[in-house]
Protein backbone atom coordinates (compact mmCIF):
# COMPACT_ATOMS: atom_id res chain seq x y z
CA UNK A 1 0.00 0.00 0.00
CA UNK A 2 1.53 3.38 -0.70
CA UNK A 3 2.63 5.53 2.00
CA UNK A 4 -0.05 8.86 2.53
CA UNK A 5 2.12 11.81 1.79
CA UNK A 6 1.49 13.20 5.36
CA UNK A 7 4.00 10.55 6.40
CA UNK A 8 6.61 10.63 4.31
CA UNK A 9 9.97 12.50 5.37
CA UNK A 10 9.48 15.56 3.91
CA UNK A 11 5.77 15.63 2.37
CA UNK A 12 5.22 17.75 5.34
CA UNK A 13 7.61 20.27 4.91
CA UNK A 14 6.90 20.46 1.95
CA UNK A 15 3.47 21.29 2.35
CA UNK A 16 4.80 24.42 4.83
CA UNK A 17 7.27 25.85 2.20
CA UNK A 18 4.46 26.03 -0.14
CA UNK A 19 2.07 27.55 1.86
CA UNK A 20 4.50 30.32 3.07
CA UNK A 21 5.62 30.97 -0.71
CA UNK A 22 1.86 31.06 -1.28
CA UNK A 23 0.90 33.49 1.26
CA UNK A 24 3.96 35.72 0.45
CA UNK A 25 2.54 35.73 -3.27
CA UNK A 26 -0.73 36.12 -2.25
CA UNK A 27 0.09 39.40 -0.29
CA UNK A 28 2.41 40.39 -3.34
CA UNK A 29 -0.21 40.62 -5.36
CA UNK A 30 -2.47 41.96 -3.08
CA UNK A 31 -0.25 45.11 -2.05
CA UNK A 32 0.42 45.41 -6.31
CA UNK A 33 -3.49 45.62 -6.71
CA UNK A 34 -3.74 48.22 -3.93
CA UNK A 35 -6.20 46.42 -2.21
CA UNK A 36 -3.59 46.42 0.71
CA UNK A 37 -1.81 49.82 1.37
CA UNK A 38 1.72 49.21 -0.13
CA UNK A 39 2.97 52.47 2.70
CA UNK A 40 1.95 50.37 5.60
CA UNK A 41 2.53 46.84 4.57
CA UNK A 42 5.77 46.64 2.53
CA UNK A 43 5.68 43.88 -0.13
CA UNK A 44 7.12 40.84 0.18
CA UNK A 45 9.71 40.82 -2.45
CA UNK A 46 10.68 44.25 -1.04
CA UNK A 47 11.66 42.90 2.77
CA UNK A 48 13.54 39.76 1.13
CA UNK A 49 15.37 42.64 -0.89
CA UNK A 50 15.82 44.40 2.38
CA UNK A 51 17.40 41.35 4.19
CA UNK A 52 21.11 41.63 2.36
CA UNK A 53 21.02 45.01 3.25
CA UNK A 54 20.43 44.90 7.34
CA UNK A 55 22.75 42.09 7.53
CA UNK A 56 25.48 44.20 5.82
CA UNK A 57 24.48 47.55 6.98
CA UNK A 58 22.84 46.83 10.47
CA UNK A 59 24.90 44.12 12.10
CA UNK A 60 22.03 42.01 11.68
CA UNK A 61 23.97 38.80 12.88
CA UNK A 62 25.42 40.30 16.11
CA UNK A 63 21.84 41.48 17.19
CA UNK A 64 20.60 38.32 16.14
CA UNK A 65 23.69 36.32 18.19
CA UNK A 66 22.39 38.81 21.19
CA UNK A 67 18.95 38.57 21.13
CA UNK A 68 19.38 34.50 20.81
CA UNK A 69 21.93 34.31 23.86
CA UNK A 70 19.26 36.01 25.80
CA UNK A 71 16.95 33.61 24.73
CA UNK A 72 18.81 30.68 25.43
CA UNK A 73 19.92 32.24 29.38
CA UNK A 74 16.08 32.82 29.79
CA UNK A 75 15.38 29.01 28.47
CA UNK A 76 18.20 27.51 30.98
CA UNK A 77 16.86 29.71 33.75
CA UNK A 78 13.02 28.66 32.61
CA UNK A 79 14.10 24.98 32.43
CA UNK A 80 16.05 24.47 35.88
CA UNK A 81 13.61 26.94 38.03
CA UNK A 82 10.57 26.13 36.48
CA UNK A 83 10.52 22.60 36.52
CA UNK A 84 11.81 23.01 39.90
CA UNK A 85 9.20 24.69 41.07
CA UNK A 86 6.45 22.74 39.46
CA UNK A 87 8.04 19.45 41.08
CA UNK A 88 7.91 21.48 44.17
CA UNK A 89 4.29 22.10 43.56
CA UNK A 90 3.22 18.89 42.61
CA UNK A 91 5.18 17.30 45.72
CA UNK A 92 3.85 19.41 48.46
CA UNK A 93 -0.15 19.29 47.32
CA UNK A 94 -0.78 21.76 50.04
CA UNK A 95 1.43 24.13 48.68
CA UNK A 96 -0.17 23.82 44.52
CA UNK A 97 -3.72 24.38 45.68
CA UNK A 98 -2.42 27.39 47.66
CA UNK A 99 -0.67 28.68 44.70
CA UNK A 100 -2.02 27.17 41.90
CA UNK A 101 -4.06 29.90 40.72
CA UNK A 102 -1.79 32.45 41.25
CA UNK A 103 0.99 31.16 39.33
CA UNK A 104 -1.64 30.37 36.44
CA UNK A 105 -2.72 34.33 37.19
CA UNK A 106 0.75 35.73 36.18
CA UNK A 107 0.55 33.86 32.94
CA UNK A 108 -2.12 36.84 31.77
CA UNK A 109 -0.12 39.74 33.68
CA UNK A 110 1.52 41.88 31.31
CA UNK A 111 5.20 41.71 32.59
CA UNK A 112 6.51 43.72 30.10
CA UNK A 113 4.91 46.65 31.47
CA UNK A 114 7.14 46.15 34.70
CA UNK A 115 10.39 47.22 32.66
CA UNK A 116 11.14 50.26 35.29
CA UNK A 117 11.37 47.92 38.33
CA UNK A 118 13.76 45.03 36.85
CA UNK A 119 15.52 48.54 35.24
CA UNK A 120 16.07 49.43 38.74
CA UNK A 121 17.09 46.02 40.09
CA UNK A 122 19.05 45.15 37.40
CA UNK A 123 20.44 48.28 35.81
CA UNK A 124 20.17 49.06 31.83
CA UNK A 125 21.54 45.26 31.19
CA UNK A 126 21.00 42.09 29.19
CA UNK A 127 20.23 40.78 32.83
CA UNK A 128 17.35 42.73 32.66
CA UNK A 129 16.31 41.43 29.40
CA UNK A 130 16.92 37.98 30.77
CA UNK A 131 14.77 38.32 34.10
CA UNK A 132 12.17 40.14 32.14
CA UNK A 133 11.57 36.82 29.46
CA UNK A 134 12.32 34.19 32.03
CA UNK A 135 9.59 35.90 34.47
CA UNK A 136 7.17 35.95 31.56
CA UNK A 137 7.69 32.58 30.96
CA UNK A 138 7.74 30.72 34.20
CA UNK A 139 3.92 30.36 34.65
CA UNK A 140 3.66 27.83 32.01
CA UNK A 141 6.28 26.05 32.53
CA UNK A 142 5.39 25.18 35.64
CA UNK A 143 2.01 24.69 35.29
CA UNK A 144 2.69 22.35 32.72
CA UNK A 145 5.38 20.24 34.65
CA UNK A 146 2.91 19.92 37.81
CA UNK A 147 0.27 18.69 34.81
CA UNK A 148 2.95 16.43 32.72
CA UNK A 149 3.39 14.88 36.41
CA UNK A 150 -0.10 14.74 37.87
CA UNK A 151 -1.28 13.17 34.91
CA UNK A 152 1.28 10.13 34.64
CA UNK A 153 -0.90 7.32 34.15
CA UNK A 154 -1.12 5.45 37.60
CA UNK A 155 -0.59 1.69 36.06
CA UNK A 156 2.74 2.99 35.38
CA UNK A 157 3.78 3.88 38.49
CA UNK A 158 1.90 0.27 40.04
CA UNK A 159 4.30 -1.18 37.48
CA UNK A 160 7.40 0.68 39.23
CA UNK A 161 5.85 -0.62 42.75
CA UNK A 162 5.64 -3.74 41.47
CA UNK A 163 9.42 -4.22 40.55
CA UNK A 164 9.85 -2.57 43.96
CA UNK A 165 11.41 0.28 42.50
CA UNK A 166 12.54 2.87 45.39
CA UNK A 167 11.19 6.53 45.19
CA UNK A 168 14.51 8.23 43.32
CA UNK A 169 14.20 5.11 40.71
CA UNK A 170 10.52 5.86 40.53
CA UNK A 171 10.95 9.57 39.85
CA UNK A 172 13.95 9.14 37.33
CA UNK A 173 12.65 5.43 35.46
CA UNK A 174 8.71 6.35 35.27
CA UNK A 175 7.50 9.86 36.66
CA UNK A 176 10.15 12.41 34.73
CA UNK A 177 10.33 10.32 31.32
CA UNK A 178 6.22 10.08 31.62
CA UNK A 179 5.75 13.46 32.02
CA UNK A 180 8.37 14.68 29.36
CA UNK A 181 5.86 15.67 26.70
CA UNK A 182 3.73 17.62 28.88
CA UNK A 183 6.42 19.33 30.30
CA UNK A 184 8.39 20.69 26.86
CA UNK A 185 4.79 21.72 25.89
CA UNK A 186 5.14 23.97 29.10
CA UNK A 187 8.73 25.24 27.80
CA UNK A 188 7.88 25.76 24.62
CA UNK A 189 4.95 28.36 25.58
CA UNK A 190 7.65 29.58 27.78
CA UNK A 191 9.63 30.45 25.33
CA UNK A 192 7.38 32.04 23.09
CA UNK A 193 6.53 34.38 25.96
CA UNK A 194 10.23 35.01 27.02
CA UNK A 195 10.69 35.55 23.46
CA UNK A 196 8.25 38.65 23.04
CA UNK A 197 9.10 39.90 26.41
CA UNK A 198 12.85 39.75 25.16
CA UNK A 199 12.55 41.47 22.08
CA UNK A 200 9.70 43.99 23.60
CA UNK A 201 12.15 45.21 26.44
CA UNK A 202 15.05 45.24 23.76
CA UNK A 203 12.46 47.54 22.07
CA UNK A 204 11.38 49.46 24.84
CA UNK A 205 14.84 50.12 26.73
CA UNK A 206 16.96 50.56 23.11
CA UNK A 207 19.41 47.92 23.97
CA UNK A 208 21.24 45.84 21.47
CA UNK A 209 19.83 42.86 19.80
CA UNK A 210 16.87 42.71 17.73
CA UNK A 211 14.50 44.52 19.71
CA UNK A 212 16.25 47.45 19.38
CA UNK A 213 17.07 47.21 15.64
CA UNK A 214 13.40 46.94 14.51
CA UNK A 215 12.97 50.08 16.82
CA UNK A 216 16.11 52.20 14.98
CA UNK A 217 14.35 50.91 11.48
CA UNK A 218 10.88 51.60 12.44
CA UNK A 219 11.52 55.09 13.45
CA UNK A 220 13.86 55.67 9.96
CA UNK A 221 10.51 54.37 8.62
CA UNK A 222 12.54 51.72 6.99
CA UNK A 223 9.31 49.25 6.78
CA UNK A 224 11.21 46.67 4.47
CA UNK A 225 14.06 46.70 7.07
CA UNK A 226 11.81 46.39 9.99
CA UNK A 227 10.20 43.59 8.33
CA UNK A 228 13.24 42.06 7.73
CA UNK A 229 14.65 42.55 11.44
CA UNK A 230 11.49 40.62 12.41
CA UNK A 231 12.03 38.06 9.90
CA UNK A 232 15.50 37.32 12.45
CA UNK A 233 13.37 37.34 15.40
CA UNK A 234 11.14 34.92 13.73
CA UNK A 235 14.20 33.02 12.93
CA UNK A 236 15.58 32.88 16.57
CA UNK A 237 12.29 31.17 17.88
CA UNK A 238 12.87 28.11 14.92
CA UNK A 239 16.20 27.56 15.90
CA UNK A 240 15.11 27.37 19.57
CA UNK A 241 11.83 25.17 18.51
CA UNK A 242 14.01 23.45 16.81
CA UNK A 243 16.39 22.73 19.49
CA UNK A 244 13.61 21.94 21.91
CA UNK A 245 12.19 19.62 19.56
CA UNK A 246 15.41 17.53 19.17
CA UNK A 247 16.64 17.37 22.58
CA UNK A 248 12.86 16.45 24.00
CA UNK A 249 13.12 13.59 20.70
CA UNK A 250 16.80 12.48 22.77
CA UNK A 251 15.12 12.55 26.19
CA UNK A 252 11.97 10.88 25.36
CA UNK A 253 12.34 8.38 22.70
CA UNK A 254 9.29 6.47 21.08
CA UNK A 255 7.01 9.21 20.69
CA UNK B 1 -16.97 -32.60 37.38
CA UNK B 2 -15.27 -31.53 40.58
CA UNK B 3 -16.79 -28.69 42.10
CA UNK B 4 -17.71 -27.97 45.65
CA UNK B 5 -19.49 -24.81 47.58
CA UNK B 6 -17.25 -23.51 50.16
CA UNK B 7 -17.86 -21.06 53.36
CA UNK B 8 -16.52 -18.20 53.28
CA UNK B 9 -14.25 -18.09 55.82
CA UNK B 10 -12.44 -21.40 54.65
CA UNK B 11 -9.09 -22.04 53.27
CA UNK B 12 -9.39 -23.35 49.80
CA UNK B 13 -6.43 -26.08 49.81
CA UNK B 14 -5.10 -26.81 46.60
CA UNK B 15 -6.37 -29.98 45.17
CA UNK B 16 -2.58 -30.24 43.22
CA UNK B 17 -1.53 -31.36 46.73
CA UNK B 18 -3.99 -32.87 48.97
CA UNK B 19 -4.31 -32.03 52.52
CA UNK B 20 -2.76 -29.66 54.98
CA UNK B 21 0.62 -29.65 55.47
CA UNK B 22 1.64 -28.54 51.87
CA UNK B 23 3.01 -25.81 51.60
CA UNK B 24 1.69 -23.36 49.58
CA UNK B 25 3.21 -20.95 46.56
CA UNK B 26 0.64 -18.37 47.74
CA UNK B 27 -1.77 -18.49 50.41
CA UNK B 28 -4.98 -15.38 51.23
CA UNK B 29 -6.77 -15.73 54.73
CA UNK B 30 -9.55 -14.23 55.39
CA UNK B 31 -9.10 -11.49 53.99
CA UNK B 32 -11.39 -8.41 54.44
CA UNK B 33 -11.31 -4.80 53.18
CA UNK B 34 -13.10 -1.70 53.71
CA UNK B 35 -13.40 1.60 51.94
CA UNK B 36 -14.51 4.74 53.44
CA UNK B 37 -17.16 6.46 50.97
CA UNK B 38 -19.65 9.70 50.93
CA UNK B 39 -22.63 7.12 51.84
CA UNK B 40 -20.81 5.19 54.46
CA UNK B 41 -18.39 1.92 54.71
CA UNK B 42 -18.45 -0.19 51.97
CA UNK B 43 -17.29 -3.36 52.88
CA UNK B 44 -15.02 -4.82 48.90
CA UNK B 45 -13.61 -8.56 50.19
CA UNK B 46 -15.68 -10.35 52.70
CA UNK B 47 -13.27 -13.21 54.07
CA UNK B 48 -12.07 -14.23 51.27
CA UNK B 49 -9.16 -17.02 51.43
CA UNK B 50 -7.43 -18.74 49.00
CA UNK B 51 -4.36 -21.21 48.56
CA UNK B 52 -2.27 -21.76 45.80
CA UNK B 53 -0.10 -24.56 44.98
CA UNK B 54 3.24 -24.45 42.96
CA UNK B 55 2.61 -24.71 39.47
CA UNK B 56 -0.96 -24.25 39.78
CA UNK B 57 -3.36 -21.96 37.59
CA UNK B 58 -6.02 -20.62 39.57
CA UNK B 59 -8.46 -18.14 38.09
CA UNK B 60 -10.80 -16.36 40.33
CA UNK B 61 -14.09 -15.04 38.65
CA UNK B 62 -16.62 -12.69 39.56
CA UNK B 63 -18.69 -10.01 38.23
CA UNK B 64 -17.79 -6.14 38.24
CA UNK B 65 -17.33 -4.91 41.15
CA UNK B 66 -17.21 -7.85 43.04
CA UNK B 67 -13.29 -6.91 44.78
CA UNK B 68 -11.69 -8.41 41.91
CA UNK B 69 -8.80 -5.81 41.34
CA UNK B 70 -8.75 -4.89 45.08
CA UNK B 71 -7.93 -8.79 45.61
CA UNK B 72 -4.97 -8.20 43.04
CA UNK B 73 -3.91 -5.17 44.56
CA UNK B 74 -3.71 -6.69 47.98
CA UNK B 75 -2.01 -10.13 47.08
CA UNK B 76 0.35 -7.84 44.70
CA UNK B 77 1.41 -5.34 47.59
CA UNK B 78 -0.12 -1.96 46.50
CA UNK B 79 -2.97 -2.07 48.56
CA UNK B 80 -2.28 -1.98 52.54
CA UNK B 81 -4.91 -1.56 55.15
CA UNK B 82 -6.71 -5.06 55.08
CA UNK B 83 -7.38 -7.75 57.82
CA UNK B 84 -6.17 -11.01 57.45
CA UNK B 85 -3.18 -12.50 56.00
CA UNK B 86 -1.22 -13.01 52.48
CA UNK B 87 1.56 -15.54 52.92
CA UNK B 88 4.10 -16.77 50.13
CA UNK B 89 5.68 -20.00 50.86
CA UNK B 90 5.04 -19.75 54.44
CA UNK B 91 6.25 -16.03 54.90
CA UNK B 92 3.86 -13.26 55.57
CA UNK B 93 3.84 -10.37 53.61
CA UNK B 94 3.32 -6.87 53.58
CA UNK B 95 3.76 -4.75 50.22
CA UNK B 96 5.32 -5.88 47.11
CA UNK B 97 7.24 -8.80 47.49
CA UNK B 98 10.15 -10.33 44.54
CA UNK B 99 8.26 -13.64 44.48
CA UNK B 100 5.13 -11.95 42.88
CA UNK B 101 5.58 -10.61 39.58
CA UNK B 102 1.97 -8.36 38.74
CA UNK B 103 0.49 -8.03 34.92
CA UNK B 104 -1.88 -5.41 35.22
CA UNK B 105 -5.05 -5.04 32.89
CA UNK B 106 -4.58 -1.79 31.76
CA UNK B 107 -1.58 -1.52 28.53
CA UNK B 108 1.10 -0.71 30.85
CA UNK B 109 4.55 -0.76 28.91
CA UNK B 110 6.74 2.76 28.78
CA UNK B 111 5.82 4.06 25.78
CA UNK B 112 9.45 5.78 25.69
CA UNK B 113 11.52 2.12 25.83
CA UNK B 114 11.61 -0.14 22.77
CA UNK B 115 10.04 -3.76 23.50
CA UNK B 116 14.22 -4.91 24.65
CA UNK B 117 14.26 -2.11 26.59
CA UNK B 118 10.54 -2.54 28.56
CA UNK B 119 11.36 -6.79 29.10
CA UNK B 120 15.21 -5.72 30.21
CA UNK B 121 13.15 -3.19 32.95
CA UNK B 122 13.20 -5.25 35.88
CA UNK B 123 16.76 -6.53 35.47
CA UNK B 124 17.86 -2.67 34.90
CA UNK B 125 16.68 -2.08 38.15
CA UNK B 126 18.10 -4.93 40.43
CA UNK B 127 21.56 -3.67 38.59
CA UNK B 128 22.17 -6.27 35.93
CA UNK B 129 25.06 -5.28 33.15
CA UNK B 130 23.16 -4.50 30.26
CA UNK B 131 24.58 -7.42 28.27
CA UNK B 132 23.59 -9.93 30.73
CA UNK B 133 20.03 -8.07 30.84
CA UNK B 134 19.73 -7.76 27.07
CA UNK B 135 20.46 -11.40 26.64
CA UNK B 136 17.78 -12.22 29.13
CA UNK B 137 14.97 -10.10 27.72
CA UNK B 138 16.13 -11.52 23.88
CA UNK B 139 14.94 -14.99 25.91
CA UNK B 140 11.30 -13.46 27.12
CA UNK B 141 10.69 -11.96 24.25
CA UNK B 142 11.55 -15.09 21.97
CA UNK B 143 9.20 -16.59 24.68
CA UNK B 144 5.92 -14.44 23.89
CA UNK B 145 6.62 -14.66 20.31
CA UNK B 146 7.57 -11.51 19.58
CA UNK B 147 11.36 -11.78 18.39
CA UNK B 148 12.36 -9.71 15.72
CA UNK B 149 10.43 -6.73 17.48
CA UNK B 150 12.88 -5.85 19.58
CA UNK B 151 14.01 -2.36 18.73
CA UNK B 152 10.22 -1.10 18.36
CA UNK B 153 8.44 0.87 20.33
CA UNK B 154 5.23 -0.03 21.74
CA UNK B 155 3.31 3.07 20.06
CA UNK B 156 4.28 0.59 17.15
CA UNK B 157 3.03 -2.73 18.07
CA UNK B 158 -0.77 -3.82 18.58
CA UNK B 159 -2.71 -4.31 21.43
CA UNK B 160 -2.05 -7.43 21.48
CA UNK B 161 1.96 -7.30 21.15
CA UNK B 162 1.65 -5.04 23.61
CA UNK B 163 0.29 -6.68 26.48
CA UNK B 164 2.55 -9.92 25.41
CA UNK B 165 5.64 -6.99 25.84
CA UNK B 166 4.38 -6.61 29.61
CA UNK B 167 3.94 -10.18 30.34
CA UNK B 168 7.52 -10.82 28.94
CA UNK B 169 8.88 -7.71 31.15
CA UNK B 170 7.29 -9.71 34.51
CA UNK B 171 8.56 -13.18 33.40
CA UNK B 172 12.11 -11.52 33.08
CA UNK B 173 11.69 -10.73 36.70
CA UNK B 174 11.38 -14.62 36.92
CA UNK B 175 8.80 -14.41 39.95
CA UNK B 176 7.70 -17.52 41.39
CA UNK B 177 3.78 -16.63 41.48
CA UNK B 178 2.36 -14.74 38.52
CA UNK B 179 -0.37 -12.55 39.28
CA UNK B 180 -2.72 -11.61 36.55
CA UNK B 181 -5.77 -8.61 36.42
CA UNK B 182 -7.91 -9.25 33.24
CA UNK B 183 -4.82 -8.98 31.28
CA UNK B 184 -6.91 -9.81 27.95
CA UNK B 185 -9.53 -7.47 29.43
CA UNK B 186 -8.96 -4.94 26.17
CA UNK B 187 -8.22 -7.20 23.59
CA UNK B 188 -10.58 -9.12 20.91
CA UNK B 189 -11.87 -12.55 20.95
CA UNK B 190 -9.50 -14.07 18.53
CA UNK B 191 -6.23 -11.96 20.15
CA UNK B 192 -7.91 -13.35 23.39
CA UNK B 193 -7.26 -16.87 22.68
CA UNK B 194 -4.28 -16.94 21.04
CA UNK B 195 -2.53 -15.27 23.73
CA UNK B 196 -4.58 -16.79 26.33
CA UNK B 197 -2.62 -20.32 24.54
CA UNK B 198 0.57 -18.49 24.47
CA UNK B 199 0.05 -17.78 28.82
CA UNK B 200 -0.92 -21.77 28.88
CA UNK B 201 2.18 -22.61 26.99
CA UNK B 202 4.19 -20.57 28.81
CA UNK B 203 2.83 -21.95 32.16
CA UNK B 204 3.33 -25.38 31.76
CA UNK B 205 7.15 -25.01 30.17
CA UNK B 206 7.99 -22.60 33.06
CA UNK B 207 5.66 -24.73 35.64
CA UNK B 208 4.72 -21.01 36.98
CA UNK B 209 2.16 -20.30 39.40
CA UNK B 210 -0.12 -17.96 38.14
CA UNK B 211 -3.17 -16.53 39.61
CA UNK B 212 -5.61 -15.03 36.85
CA UNK B 213 -8.22 -12.44 37.70
CA UNK B 214 -10.59 -12.13 35.49
CA UNK B 215 -14.69 -11.97 34.37
CA UNK B 216 -13.93 -14.21 31.35
CA UNK B 217 -15.48 -17.33 32.15
CA UNK B 218 -14.19 -18.72 28.61
CA UNK B 219 -10.49 -17.41 29.52
CA UNK B 220 -10.83 -18.85 33.26
CA UNK B 221 -12.08 -22.72 31.93
CA UNK B 222 -9.14 -22.61 29.10
CA UNK B 223 -6.38 -21.38 31.15
CA UNK B 224 -6.93 -23.11 34.90
CA UNK B 225 -6.96 -26.27 37.21
CA UNK B 226 -9.28 -24.56 39.10
CA UNK B 227 -11.59 -21.69 38.93
CA UNK B 228 -13.35 -19.74 42.28
CA UNK B 229 -16.06 -18.12 42.07
CA UNK B 230 -16.75 -15.11 43.66
CA UNK B 231 -20.26 -13.34 45.40
CA UNK B 232 -21.22 -9.47 44.58
CA UNK B 233 -20.08 -7.23 46.61
CA UNK B 234 -19.17 -7.68 49.55
CA UNK B 235 -16.56 -9.97 47.49
CA UNK B 236 -16.74 -13.82 49.17
CA UNK B 237 -15.93 -17.44 47.98
CA UNK B 238 -19.16 -18.39 46.43
CA UNK B 239 -17.93 -21.84 44.76
CA UNK B 240 -14.55 -23.59 43.75
CA UNK B 241 -14.55 -25.32 40.35
CA UNK B 242 -11.60 -27.76 39.44
CA UNK B 243 -10.87 -27.80 35.54
CA UNK B 244 -10.35 -31.51 34.63
CA UNK B 245 -9.28 -31.01 31.39
CA UNK B 246 -6.44 -32.25 29.76
CA UNK B 247 -2.68 -30.95 29.47
CA UNK B 248 -1.25 -30.21 27.35
CA UNK B 249 -4.49 -27.89 26.79
CA UNK B 250 -4.70 -24.99 24.14
CA UNK B 251 -7.58 -23.03 22.61
CA UNK B 252 -8.78 -25.66 20.91
CA UNK B 253 -10.44 -27.22 24.47
CA UNK B 254 -13.08 -24.65 23.62
CA UNK B 255 -14.99 -27.04 21.04
CA UNK B 256 -15.15 -29.58 23.77
CA UNK B 257 -18.23 -30.86 25.48
CA UNK B 258 -16.55 -30.70 28.79
CA UNK B 259 -15.61 -27.23 28.30
CA UNK B 260 -19.31 -26.06 27.24
CA UNK B 261 -19.95 -28.19 30.99
CA UNK B 262 -17.65 -26.13 32.90
CA UNK B 263 -18.78 -22.72 31.47
CA UNK B 264 -22.51 -23.44 31.92
CA UNK B 265 -21.88 -24.59 35.52
CA UNK B 266 -19.82 -21.56 36.80
CA UNK B 267 -22.09 -19.30 34.87
CA UNK B 268 -24.99 -21.09 36.29
CA UNK B 269 -23.20 -19.51 39.71
CA UNK B 270 -22.17 -16.23 38.28
CA UNK B 271 -25.59 -14.97 36.72
CA UNK B 272 -26.72 -14.70 40.32
CA UNK B 273 -23.91 -12.50 41.35
CA UNK B 274 -24.20 -10.31 37.73
CA UNK B 275 -27.62 -9.83 38.05
CA UNK B 276 -27.04 -8.60 41.55
CA UNK B 277 -24.48 -6.21 40.36
CA UNK B 278 -26.35 -4.94 37.45
CA UNK B 279 -29.76 -4.15 39.37
CA UNK B 280 -27.54 -2.09 41.98
CA UNK B 281 -26.22 -0.42 39.35
CA UNK B 282 -29.48 0.54 38.13
CA UNK B 283 -30.96 1.65 40.97
CA UNK B 284 -27.84 3.65 42.11
CA UNK B 285 -28.35 5.22 38.50
CA UNK B 286 -32.59 5.66 39.21
CA UNK B 287 -31.37 7.45 43.16
CA UNK B 288 -28.58 9.68 41.45
CA UNK B 289 -30.96 10.62 38.79
CA UNK B 290 -34.05 11.62 41.27
CA UNK B 291 -31.31 13.22 43.39
CA UNK B 292 -30.69 15.68 40.30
Amino acid sequence: MRRAFADTRFGPPAVGVASLLLALALLEALIAAGVINGFIVPRPSQIIAAIPRIIVEEDVLDRFLQTALEALWASLLLTVVGIGLGMLLFRFRLLRLATETWVAALASAPVVLMYPLFLVIFGRSATTIVMIGFAAGLSPVILKTVEGFAGTRKVLLDVGRSFRLTNTQLFHKILLPAALPTIFVGLRLGLIFAMINIVGVEFLINFGGLGQLINELAERYDLPGTYGAIFFVVLVSVVFFFCAERIERWLRPGM
Amino acid sequence: MASSTVPRTTVVRSSAQPGGREEHALEVENIVKRFETAEGTVTAVDGFSLSVAPGEFLSVIGPSGCGKSTLFNIIGGLMGGYEGRVTVSGETISGTHPAIGMVFQEESTFPWRTVIENVAFPLEIIGMDKRARQMRARHFIAMVGLDGFELRFPSELSGGMRQRVSIARTLASEPRILLMDEPFAALDEQTRLLLGDKVLQIQQDLRQTTLLITHNITEAVQLSDRVLVMTYRPGRLKRVVKIDLPHPRDSEVISSDAFGRYVAEIWHDLRVEASLGMHEDESRARNEKSKR
